[in-house]
């Protein structure tokens, strides 16, 4: 911009007749609609640029690990705010109500299948991960293996019925320990992608 | 005493059931009933090749047959299974899946771009995508991607069973024990999965475990791609 008007300027001491000041004064013109569109377009790509979108935030609606974890132990007023919260901050916000919830359902709950105190299995549950193993066998509960991962059909409604009901030899409330539902109502595939085909 | 602690447990079995039909994580909470980012269930099992993981993240549960061809994904509901290799309870690892003009494209198993309950997508780690299988299809629609990963994404019958009408029953006090047999509510019913195979060499585990927790997220309004 300043140079070609610096250009002009040069220009400008040798013309002293109208007819070329007139083609001074029509340059001059020129030139300033030049830089005036081209102010302009740089401006309309500079808006441009700022309205190519950044890559979009996501927010956290739902989580879910082991199954039943919220519907079971939340109370109503925490199960929102206990799907937007961090795993690692879970057992810190929640195991109180947690615990509550538990001896609720269960007032005579005094130790569970696996050994566990109401507190230690709050603070198992607390954390809602599902751990699973990368070495071998993968299921809920298997009678030997516990919490190795979930397999499609592993009764977990049971095993939970069991540790929450059961007492220290899962034979206590034996009406609440079973839902005597123990498989899916079609079965699953043996390759990928394993669940079956809708209804 | 003892009166007072039957209260207290009709008084919850009451709070808990609220006259809605939540199971597993179907319906589990207010802000996510009936929407699209509903989690019904996560799996994780050892793959028919035991060298593989497979993840399974189930959504809007209870769906009819009926209502099943027109189910779909929600291209501004972000899924993510995030995956903790060293016991801290925090990610390590993130698989993201997304579905966008028919299909869902994959990302990860990578470092999330962000950890906790807010992310992007994280596009320098796409690994592939795969075709919404349509109800009806005679088989399901299988792609394969970096690493050899596999991917499944559609409507499949929910895997998940449990006689939540007694329990309901037995909640509510009407009932005092399950029945035997019993019946199962979710017999007949889909979900929508989405679900991967991976090398369990990708996920680099310390102690030959990994803590994993499925996410659905909802795409910021305002955000424009």
């Amino acid at each position: 911009m300043f140079g070609s008007l610096q250009v002009q300027k040069k220009v400008d001491p040798i013309n002293n007749n109208q007819q070329l000041n007139k083609i001074k004064m029509r340059t001059i013109l020129k030139n300033y609609l030049t830089w005036v569109l081209l102010i302009a377009c740089f401006a309309a790509c500079n808006k441009r640029n700022n309205n190519i979108p950044e890559s979009p935030f996501f927010d956290q609606a739902d989580q879910a690990a082991r199954p039943a974890i919220n519907t079971v132990f939340i109370s109503p007023s925490g199960k929102d705010s206990f799907n937007v919260t961090v795993p690692s901050q879970m057992a810190a916000t929640f195991s109180g109500e947690m615990k509550s919830n538990l001896l609720a359902l269960n007032p005579g709950y005094t130790t569970n299948l696996l050994g566990l105190t109401a507190d230690q299995f709050i603070g198992v549950v607390s954390t809602d991960v599902l751990n699973a193993s990368t070495t071998g066998t993968t299921t809920f509960y298997d009678g030997t293996n516990v919490l190795t991962g979930r397999a499609l059909g592993d009764d977990v409604i049971d095993v939970e019925l069991t540790l929450i009901f059961g007492g220290p030899d899962g034979s206590a409330n034996p009406g609440l320990t079973s839902d005597h539902v123990n498989a899916n109502d079609v079965p699953f595939l043996t390759d990928f992608p394993y669940l079956a085909q809708p209804h | 005493m003892k009166r007072k602690k039957l209260a207290l447990m009709l008084a919850c079995a009451v709070l808990i059931i609220g006259g809605i039909v939540y199971a597993s994580d179907h319906n589990d909470a207010p802000a996510v009933k009936g929407q699209v980012t509903d989690i019904t269930d996560l799996y994780v099992f050892q793959g028919k090749n035991t060298n593989n993981l497979v993840f399974v993240g189930n959504s809007q549960g209870l769906i009819a047959p009926s209502a099943t061809a027109s189910a779909q994904f929600d291209p501004n509901t972000l899924i993510q299974f995030k995956i903790d290799n060293n016991g801290d309870n925090v990610e390590d690892l993130v698989i993201q899946a997304i579905y966008k003009e028919g299909k869902v494209n994959f990302f990860g198993p990578s470092r999330p771009v962000f950890t906790g309950t807010r992310t992007k997508i994280d596009e320098a780690n796409y690994i592939g995508s795969v075709a919404v299988t349509p109800y009806g299809a005679s088989q399901p629609i299988v792609g394969t991607g970096a690493y050899g990963i596999k991917f499944f994404a559609g409507p499949r019958d929910d895997p998940f069973f449990f006689d939540l009408n007694q329990f309901h029953a037995i909640l509510a006090g009407t009932a005092t024990g399950f029945n035997n047999p019993g019946s199962d509510t979710f017999a007949g019913t889909n979900v929508m999965s989405v679900v991967l195979e991976v090398p369990k060499s990708l996920l680099h585990t310390k102690n030959g475990k990994v803590s994993v927790w499925l996410t659905t997220s909802t795409k910021e309004s305002g955000s424009n791609k």
